[in-house]
């Protein structure tokens, strides 16, 4: 498939934005059984506010993946069928429980509401946190199932796909809230750098099975299936046109085999070996300013990592154009 | 239940595009038009089609075979790309199983084209929405026209009536005759989408015949086989007067 820039940056950007999110609330609810020393409403308001900016720059990019993004409002109307409409659902919840959680640590309306077995007590940022965490894992599922639903594009269709998408999230969103711990020299940027690691590594078990299965690729359908002629030397002598068309731009990525694997080593040493290297340097070295580089670099192999994604489907319908004479 | 759908004979397509271009000229200026271009008279023309009519070869030279393939949308029974369509712009008529696609309705999101298997759907980058054959559905449910006319262009156009077109779940209609009786085929049968279109193959006529079966063994006019002279030459009884 021809990589859309448009779906590879809303995918990584929300996908920070959700693990940003679910950092911030991992980060309250061991806050509330002691385990971290509480922070303070501010860093939970500018948190929520980074992670809101990182979900509304997602959909602000697909618009661009859309001809008609005036009428984008009616794809919330298929929710039964489709994945793609459920996201269109759920990427707008998921932004409105991320806002209220901002706000209400804003706002300082952490008094409990009422409290559990005596010793929960429950205020209205962990009402929200908890509908918001529910909605950020729906929305990673909506994501992942878009591609994971192709049955056809073999490469995608996999429950990796999804594993891919939570892991790699979460790990790039638990990065981004040691990387801001750092910048706030917060207490909490060896919590968030372990979960980031230990999100990386299972980012890195489940990507390097998607790799290793879409290694050795065949398609299921033979050119003999695709036009119904069973002749074992069969070849195209034309396309039905010579100049090209939305059938060869959109399923072919047209790069060379050595680009790819440049871009495989790329993202596969800067999503999962430098961050990991960068956040233990920064553990033993106590520096402030490793975290923030390992997020970056991290969220730059991302963009790779998911442009490479594109690359690895192969489109059944690529049997019909494959040589012109 | 009406199931409306071509029947494309490939033993009697010579690729001619006459279906390319007529489809072009009706839906272009119908209800699924305007079909817009790109560069038409430039270095890199593209444009909208619905029909397309590719070439392939079969064998090695010189013992090979020219196959003229038409490829358009096959109105599948159970059509994967209306499913994905997140605005319902992507549908399966009711009453004739023509998949359509709402102009109206179409974000232009291209997921309907990444779900299809055989790439039928373009974007029409003019007009950015998804476009796909309609069977001319303006033409066929016109009931102004004369019933020999309601049939799309494609069908009406070509030379060597390779294309047919009626309903396939009518076991007496022309194209369910053709399908059971002349070996047709559907296009990349294993996803089970169940494609309305069919094809039917190459035929060719052939008898079984031993080569002892073109030498008649009781001929009595072979030469061989007359009485072969008497010893002793011949006698008065053998000359004739």
């Amino acid at each position: 498939m021809h990589p859309a820039f448009s779906v590879i940056f809303l995918t990584t950007l929300i996908g920070v934005g959700q693990g940003l999110f679910l950092a911030l609330f991992t980060g309250q609810l061991y806050a509330l059984a002691n385990l971290l020393p509480a922070q303070t409403d501010a860093f939970y308001a500018q948190g929520s506010l980074i992670a809101l900016l990182l979900l509304i720059a997602g959909l602000v990019a697909s618009v661009f993946h859309l001809g008609r993004p005036e009428r984008a409002w009616r794809a919330a109307t298929q929710w039964r069928t489709s994945w793609l409409s459920r996201e269109v659902i759920v990427l707008p919840a998921a932004m409105m429980f991320t806002a209220l959680y901002g706000l209400f640590h804003y706002l300082g309306w952490t008094q409990p509401l009422f409290v559990i077995s005596q010793t929960l007590p429950v205020d209205a940022t962990l009402i929200v946190g908890a509908l918001g965490t529910v909605a950020t894992f729906l929305l990673f599922l909506c994501t992942a199932m878009i591609y994971a639903s192709l049955r056809f594009i073999k490469a995608w269709h996999s429950p990796l796909t999804v594993a891919n998408f939570l892991f790699l999230g979460i790990a790039s969103g638990f990065m981004l809230a040691a990387a801001l711990s750092a910048y706030l020299s917060s207490s909490l940027v060896v919590f968030y750098g372990t979960w980031a690691v230990v999100a990386t590594l299972l980012g890195a078990i489940s990507r390097g099975a998607a790799l290793y299965r879409n290694n050795d690729f065949r398609c299921k359908i033979s050119m003999q299936s695709a036009i119904g002629v069973h002749h074992a030397k069969l070849h195209q002598k034309a396309q039905g046109f010579m100049g090209g068309a939305f059938n060869t731009r959109e399923f072919f990525h047209g790069k060379s085999d050595a680009l790819l694997q440049m871009l495989r080593y790329g993202f596969l040493l800067m999503v999962f070996i430098l961050p990991v290297l960068l956040i233990l340097l920064a553990y033993l070295l106590e520096s402030s300013r490793l975290p923030i580089a390992a997020f970056l670099i991290q969220y730059a192999g991302l963009v790779i990592e998911r442009y490479y994604f594109f690359t690895e489907a192969k489109h059944p319908q690529n049997l019909y154009y494959q040589s012109m004479a | 239940m009406t199931q409306l759908a071509l029947v494309i004979d490939l033993n009697v397509c010579v690729g001619c595009h006459a279906c390319v271009t007529s489809c072009k000229e009706w839906n272009t200026s119908g209800w699924a038009g305007p079909m817009t271009d790109q560069r038409p008279y430039g270095e890199d023309p593209t444009g909208t089609f619905f029909n397309r009519v590719q070439t392939y070869e079969a064998g090695v030279f010189p013992h090979t075979e020219t196959y003229h393939f038409p490829k358009s949308c096959l109105h599948c029974e159970d059509p994967p790309c209306v499913p994905v369509c997140p605005t319902g712009a992507s549908y399966k008529r009711e009453d004739n199983g023509v998949v359509l696609v709402d102009y109206d309705k179409c974000i232009g999101c291209k997921y309907c084209s990444w779900a299809c298997p055989y790439g039928a759907r373009e974007i029409d980058e003019k007009l950015r929405v998804m476009k796909k054959c309609t069977l001319c559905i303006d033409r066929i449910t016109d009931m102004s026209l004369p019933e020999s006319e309601r049939k799309p262009a494609c069908v009406l156009a070509c030379p060597t009536s390779a294309r047919l077109f009626g309903d396939v779940h009518d076991s007496d209609s022309e194209v369910s005759v053709a399908i059971r009786e002349e070996g047709g085929y559907a296009l990349q049968p294993e996803w089970g989408t169940k494609p309305a279109n069919h094809y039917l193959p190459r035929r060719k006529t052939r008898i079984q015949i031993h080569e002892d079966e073109l030498v008649r063994a009781d001929n009595p006019l072979k030469k061989e086989q007359l009485p072969t002279l008497p010893e002793g030459g011949e006698t008065l009884d053998d000359v004739a007067w």
